[in-house]
């Protein structure tokens, strides 16, 4: 390495300063969030590790009738993604607002509306896709009937995005606060009511035998709206929490 | 009134980048500074003066439009400032008091996420002697080199042309405090402004200095105001 090579600046900066550097498009925002996310690790993990190791729990808490572990299992695994959900919402913006980027992000010129569809898109790849994936495994496990597979896989993964996207906003909301803990579950959990119920509505009908395709529909559309939303309500969130 | 190069300026003169007129913050119901005036023209710099917790940060966020709870009038160009905030955001440098440098990133990545090419990117971490760290994560660099990360972005060929820049020589050994130095009178001769705060002498020409103790209220005065507010 170069001792110190401050004094000399060879060619940097020497043009005009009227120029701008160009804000970074969708698509840096996006790979700077999943490079940022995958060197966490233990921020993929912890979610994950909490989903399998309380569902593994449920058979030795609720005793193992199969019956029982059947009737159960979709609602059980789609209660637990969810809080899965939400202990991974926590850190969605501190280390940003903690290290000043949030704060430039706010100040470019670009809307905070596509940073936020960013961050939030990467979550729900290192967090909501994964639930989404291993569902049926644990399904399994819990006896779900066969007949629940994929309408479980299909639901949680459009059901996740939804809560990924509200979370933002709640998230955005208390990360000014120190220890936002139950705050942000209170604001977030009646939001999340509509996706869990629709949710865990797909798998009962398919099980009993019925089309689940209104339920998929009405998550879909949730997904839509929150989608076309909650950026919008989590951008306004972070300039708020960036005034104090 | 303070002004940063010419006190005859007025508020339409083509050469003003950013004035404040009467500019009044309070901040959990303490008044910070009160009837604030100064004016930074195009190619001078001005440095803000005050005691910790005098509202230099909370000045810088003000102008910046991050907070938006003051009365009196900010001028970008001689247009008041809720109107002009795009225009002023387009030509703006601010590294705050959190340099914004994720430490998950090396300084390499930090620069891209900021727009720097590649090559421009390298020759800035280059330029603040970061030489030989372009790809090592920004967690396992020291305080100071992490604030090189950050003042990187000075050093890139197109920077725009307002610099607001909160503390940059904190953490700083003397020879980058010496090239900040150079690099800031370089950016006024091209005719950029820059509007820093700092607790140590900053010897870059022109330089205008503010101090906020003198824009202070009395005791008095700020209860009267915090319960008229």
């Amino acid at each position: 390495m170069r001792v110190d090579s401050l004094a000399s600046s060879p060619g940097a900066a020497e043009s005009g300063a009227t120029g701008s550097v160009r804000p970074p498009g969708f698509y840096t925002l996006f790979r700077t969030e999943f490079i940022l996310a995958v060197r966490r690790r233990s921020d993929i993990v912890n979610p994950l590790l909490f989903f399998v190791t309380v569902l593994a729990m449920m058979p030795l808490g609720i005793g193992p009738d199969p019956e029982m572990l059947a009737r159960m299992a979709g609602g059980l695994i789609w209660v637990m993604a969810l809080l899965a959900t939400l202990l991974s919402q926590e850190s969605l913006f501190r280390g940003d607002y903690e290290d000043g980027s949030l704060e430039q992000l706010a100040l470019q010129t670009q809307p905070l509306y596509f940073s936020v569809l960013a961050k939030v898109l990467v979550h729900w790849l290192v967090t909501g896709l994964p639930l989404a994936v291993l569902s049926p495994l644990l399904g399994m496990m819990l006896n779900l009937g066969e007949a629940g597979y994929w309408p479980l896989f299909m639901s949680l993964a459009l059901g996740t995005a939804s809560l990924s996207l509200i979370g933002a906003v709640g998230a955005a909301l208390t990360v000014a606060l120190r220890r936002p803990g139950l705050l942000l579950a209170l604001i977030i959990m009646p939001l999340y009511v509509p996706v869990l119920i629709f949710g865990t509505g797909a798998v009962q009908a398919a099980l009993d035998g019925y089309g689940y395709g209104p339920q998929m529909a009405i998550l879909g559309a949730i997904l839509a709206a929150a989608a076309a939303l909650a950026p919008l309500a989590a951008a306004g969130a972070i300039r708020i929490s960036l005034e104090n | 009134m303070v002004s940063a190069q010419s006190g005859t300026a007025t508020d339409s003169a083509p050469g003003l980048a950013l004035s404040a007129r009467g500019l009044t913050c309070e901040r959990d119901g303490r008044i910070l500074f009160e009837g604030l005036e100064f004016a930074l023209s195009v190619g001078a710099a001005l440095q803000i003066e005050g005691a910790n917790g005098a509202g230099k940060s909370t000045l810088i966020r003000t102008l910046i439009g991050t907070a938006s709870d003051y009365q009196g009038h900010i001028l970008w160009r001689g247009v008041p400032l809720p109107k002009s905030l795009p225009s002023l955001r387009e030509s703006l440098l601010y590294i705050g008091h959190n340099a914004g440098v994720r430490r998950g990133l090396t300084p390499l990545e930090n620069l891209a996420w900021y727009g720097a090419s590649h090559t421009d990117a390298l020759v800035a971490l280059d330029a603040v002697g970061l030489y030989g760290f372009e790809d090592v994560l920004c967690q396992q660099l020291s305080a100071g080199q992490t604030r090189r990360v950050a003042l990187a972005r000075l050093y890139l060929p197109e920077t725009p042309s307002l610099w607001i820049l909160d503390e940059p020589l904190a953490a700083l050994d003397v020879a980058g405090v010496a090239s900040l130095e150079t690099q800031m009178t370089r950016h006024l001769q091209r005719g950029g402004s820059v509007l820093l705060t700092s607790h140590q002498p900053v010897t870059i020409a022109p330089l205008a200095k503010i101090n906020l103790a003198d824009f202070q209220a009395s005791a008095h005065d700020s209860l009267e105001h915090s319960y008229a507010g």
